[in-house]
């Protein structure tokens, strides 16, 4: 009963523990390696203008709805100058605006995004637009356009479809030679086939964009042609028919705007830059879990200061000393002084490193023996002793540091990180073991202690592990699952084997 | 590795982990610890249960007490001194004489001769708590020093052969003899050195002998053979293991026994996590035995019919014992 209630119980936690870790990793993109790195873009918009006798305000497009990228940051870099971001019908709007200024000036916006696939972000359901005024003879022309192509196609994609093959095609239908020759730019292009799709009655739109890739320095914005088919808006290539977004496209702005309207100034220039970066993928996932108001985040040990993460960063790991603890006992059966003991000084060990850890908690537990053992025969009464044996660690502390200091030897300093109380504990209880059970056994459990503490660091001290724990902290869970699980280990301790191999052989 | 722990499976041998989880934690409530850890209040309830046990002399509870010592003593020869609340045998110190020149010199067993204030220093190291399980203070017990049946002359060397008992649910499941030996100056522990010797349970003969993870048939100090001896008051030592548990309501006990030239068998005290050693000392494991137990377990049979069953369901004859490496 109470085994199926242990089992129950561990289950239950592991599985809490795993749910959330895979959210975290795999919902949220939270890195499971230390220093893991995600590729960032940073596009940087110049716009340079030299400044009329009056007030000047700068209107910049920049994207909202950008499918398969997420923003990052963004920044605006200007002097002098008022900024607001405003929403309009087009998308979004960084405005820049002065009272009055000379020189020629030189205003930057800056946005660093990266690439994830998940990100959707569909827009909303647009109304069928009016049909457009034409003058004639372009009114006949697309009207025999759009009857046409309504003939070949059956649905909005394929019209769409259709509509471009014609209009790409190296021998065009003269309706469409006429109706496109005043198209000069890629974008009067798109803004001539929107036209002939709202007069079809289809929502249509040109969006604008940038081809990302590293090191560019001046990009120019690549048209493209969005159609509402009812559900959804379909991109497709104007030049080709072929429908989709190029790779590493980044939608800038949508409408028939234009990227920059600046009142108040003259010889306007905008230039886009790309770069390539790399950010440490903890703090994309961190900040993408903020976007997504994830309560994960809120309450997580990364919304604590930087000092107070540090210590966490350490305690998180002595659970792992806790399992490491309950495996070298319960299952392998070493005997060593104080429960936790060994897991203290692992945390010691840290500072010092293993070799002088090791090097000085020996020295300073034969030491402190040694002493404990004068005291004895001063015939002390218990707590008082133990009071001046803790008092000689303090002093041999002190010594062996100082001593190392005058030697050049710098980690002996570190000795002074080790927990003083619990190297007293255990000079006590090794030299009450050395009388009562000889010299034999307080070695044999001393040096004990001191495998259980190496290995323990050992464990601790592995990076992987601390990204790991420290990152997904529920991972602690399943350690205590597993730890419960070990509490209802019922099978031989390997230092069994040994003790009873005499009962075994039939 | 994993065929030695099938084999110790097969052979039933109770390993920690079992022996705690199973046994100690579900059959010994904690509430009742203190019966058997306190040992003068073990002492009292075997006095109250018509059990023999060594005669208190006196209880030293407090530093202001520890001067009385040579007052309780006055008229003893020899006595022993224990802390109430010790562990593992330690802090037990056995006086055995006095010095001819002066009363005041105690004469230990091991021959060491201890001045007043040494054993003043000793009781009132016990009385802080040096010895005790938890480090609380606690107190000294003085009382009578056995003198072991001559049965026993030969196969121990100094201290008090004694006789564990271990009592699963109120029947007596494995015997040993515990000799105490040089190495282990005079204490029968067997983790300090003193040699195990199995009992066959049906008829008290002892069998062979483990000195540390060794098998022996004869003492190491003596010589003396050790197997094969009829351990006297058998029966009556069974009957007192086994009311051990209606005394204690610990279902997984070990009752440890002496045998004195006087007085015949005395309980010393009871144990509530007895060591596992002695499934060497019998080659025999403890979990087939519990099971042949748990099997036939009558809930309200008496001490004489667990006494009963076990001898004749547990005795060396009707056992199948491992062959020895």
């Amino acid at each position: 009963m109470t085994k199926r209630y242990v089992y129950l119980l561990a289950g239950f936690l592991a599985a809490a523990g795993l749910a959330l870790f895979v959210y975290k990793w795999h919902g949220l993109g939270f890195p499971l390696a230390a220093g893991q790195e995600t590729p960032v873009w940073t596009i940087e918009t110049t716009i340079k203008f030299d400044p009329g006798p009056g007030s000047i305000k700068a209107s910049l497009q920049i994207p909202t709805l950008t499918p398969g990228f997420e923003m990052l940051r963004e920044y605006n870099v200007s002097k002098g100058y008022g900024f607001s971001l405003n929403y309009v019908s087009g998308g979004r709007e960084a405005q820049w605006a002065v009272r009055r200024t000379d020189g020629p000036q030189t205003i930057y916006y800056r946005r660093i995004v990266y690439a994830d696939s998940s990100s959707e972000q569909s827009d909303t359901t647009p109304p069928f637009p009016p049909p457009p005024v034409i003058e004639e003879p372009f009114q006949t022309a697309v009207d025999v356009i759009v009857t046409e192509v309504r003939e070949h196609s059956a649905d909005t994609a394929s019209f769409t479809s259709e509509l471009l093959r014609r209009v790409n095609d190296s021998s065009p239908d003269p309706n469409i030679e006429l109706l496109f020759s005043g198209a000069e730019t890629s974008a009067e292009f798109v803004q001539s086939l929107t036209t002939i799709l709202a007069f079809a009655r289809i929502p249509a739109r040109m969006i604008r964009g940038i081809v990302l890739q590293d090191q560019q320095r001046r990009v120019e914005p690549l048209p493209w042609l969005e159609v509402h088919d009812g559900d959804r808006w379909l991109y497709f290539n104007p030049n080709t028919g072929e429908q989709g977004l190029p790779d590493h496209y980044l939608i800038w702005w949508r409408g028939n705007e234009s990227l920059i309207r600046v009142t108040g100034g003259s010889n306007v220039d905008v230039n886009f830059a790309v770069q390539k970066n790399f950010v440490d993928s903890l703090s994309i996932a961190e900040q993408r879990a903020e976007q997504e108001h994830s309560m994960v985040v809120e309450f997580s040990l990364a919304s604590l200061p930087i000092q107070i993460q540090a210590v966490y960063a350490v305690l998180l790991m002595v659970p792992i000393g806790a399992l490491i603890m309950v495996l070298m006992r319960n299952v392998v059966g070493i005997d060593a002084f104080g429960t936790f003991m060994p897991v203290l000084i692992a945390l010691s060990f840290r500072e010092t490193q293993l070799l002088w850890g090791a090097i000085l908690f020996t020295l300073l537990v034969t030491m402190g023996l040694s002493i404990r053992f004068l005291l004895e025969r001063l015939r002390l009464l218990l707590v008082p002793r133990l009071g001046a044996v803790l008092i000689v660690v303090v002093l041999l502390m002190m010594v062996v540091s100082v001593v190392s200091h005058k030697l050049g030897m710098e980690t002996g300093l570190s000795v002074a990180l080790f927990p003083m109380v619990i190297i007293a504990m255990t000079i006590e209880r090794m030299s009450i073991v050395w009388e009562e059970r000889g010299a034999g056994d307080a070695m044999r459990a001393g040096a004990g202690s001191l495998l259980l503490a190496v290995v323990a660091y050992l464990a601790m001290g592995m990076r992987w592990l601390e990204h790991l724990i420290f990152t997904f902290p529920e991972l602690l869970l399943i350690v205590l699952a597993m730890v419960i699980l070990l509490g209802r280990y019922l099978g031989y301790r390997l230092t069994e084997l040994a003790r009873f191999k005499a009962l075994a052989g039939r | 590795m994993f065929s030695i722990a099938q084999q110790l499976r097969d052979a039933g041998v109770l390993g920690l982990n079992q022996r705690n989880s199973e046994y100690i934690m579900q059959l010994n409530p904690r509430k009742f610890y203190p019966r058997v850890d306190d040992k003068l209040r073990t002492k009292k309830l075997a006095l109250e249960a018509g059990m023999a046990v060594p005669e208190l002399y006196g209880v030293i509870s407090s530093q202001a007490e520890v001067r009385k010592l040579s007052e309780i003593v006055a008229s003893r020869e020899s006595f022993v001194i224990k802390p109430a609340r010790g562990s593992g045998g330690n802090g037990i110190t056995v006086i055995a004489g006095r010095s001819k020149r002066s009363r005041s010199y105690y004469r230990t067993i091991s021959g060491i001769f201890l001045s007043e204030p040494e054993l003043q220093h000793h009781i009132s190291n016990v009385v802080s708590g040096q010895y005790s399980l938890s480090g609380k203070p606690d107190c000294a017990i003085i009382e009578y020093c056995v003198t072991f049946d001559p049965l026993f002359s030969e196969v121990s060397y100094l201290g008090v052969p004694d006789i564990r008992v271990i009592v699963y649910r109120g029947y007596p499941v494995m015997g040993m003899v515990r000799l105490p030996t040089r190495v282990s100056d005079g204490k029968a522990n067997l983790h300090k050195g003193a040699v195990g010797v199995g009992i066959d349970i049906g008829s008290g003969e002892t069998l062979l002998g483990v000195c540390g993870n060794a098998v022996v048939d004869d003492h190491p100090d003596t010589g003396a053979l050790i197997s094969g001896l009829r351990i006297p008051h058998w029966a009556f030592i069974l009957h007192s293991a086994a009311k051990g548990y209606d005394v204690t309501g610990l279902g997984y006990l070990g009752v440890d026994i002496v045998i004195d030239r006087k007085h015949g068998p005395l309980i010393l005290e009871m144990n509530a996590r007895p060591g596992l050693n002695i499934q060497i000392a019998n080659c025999c494991g403890l979990s087939r035995r519990i099971r042949q137990i748990d099997e036939h377990y009558e809930p309200r049979a008496d001490v004489a019919r667990r006494v009963e069953f076990a001898r004749r369901e547990l005795a060396a004859d009707k056992q199948v014992n491992l062959p020895l490496r």
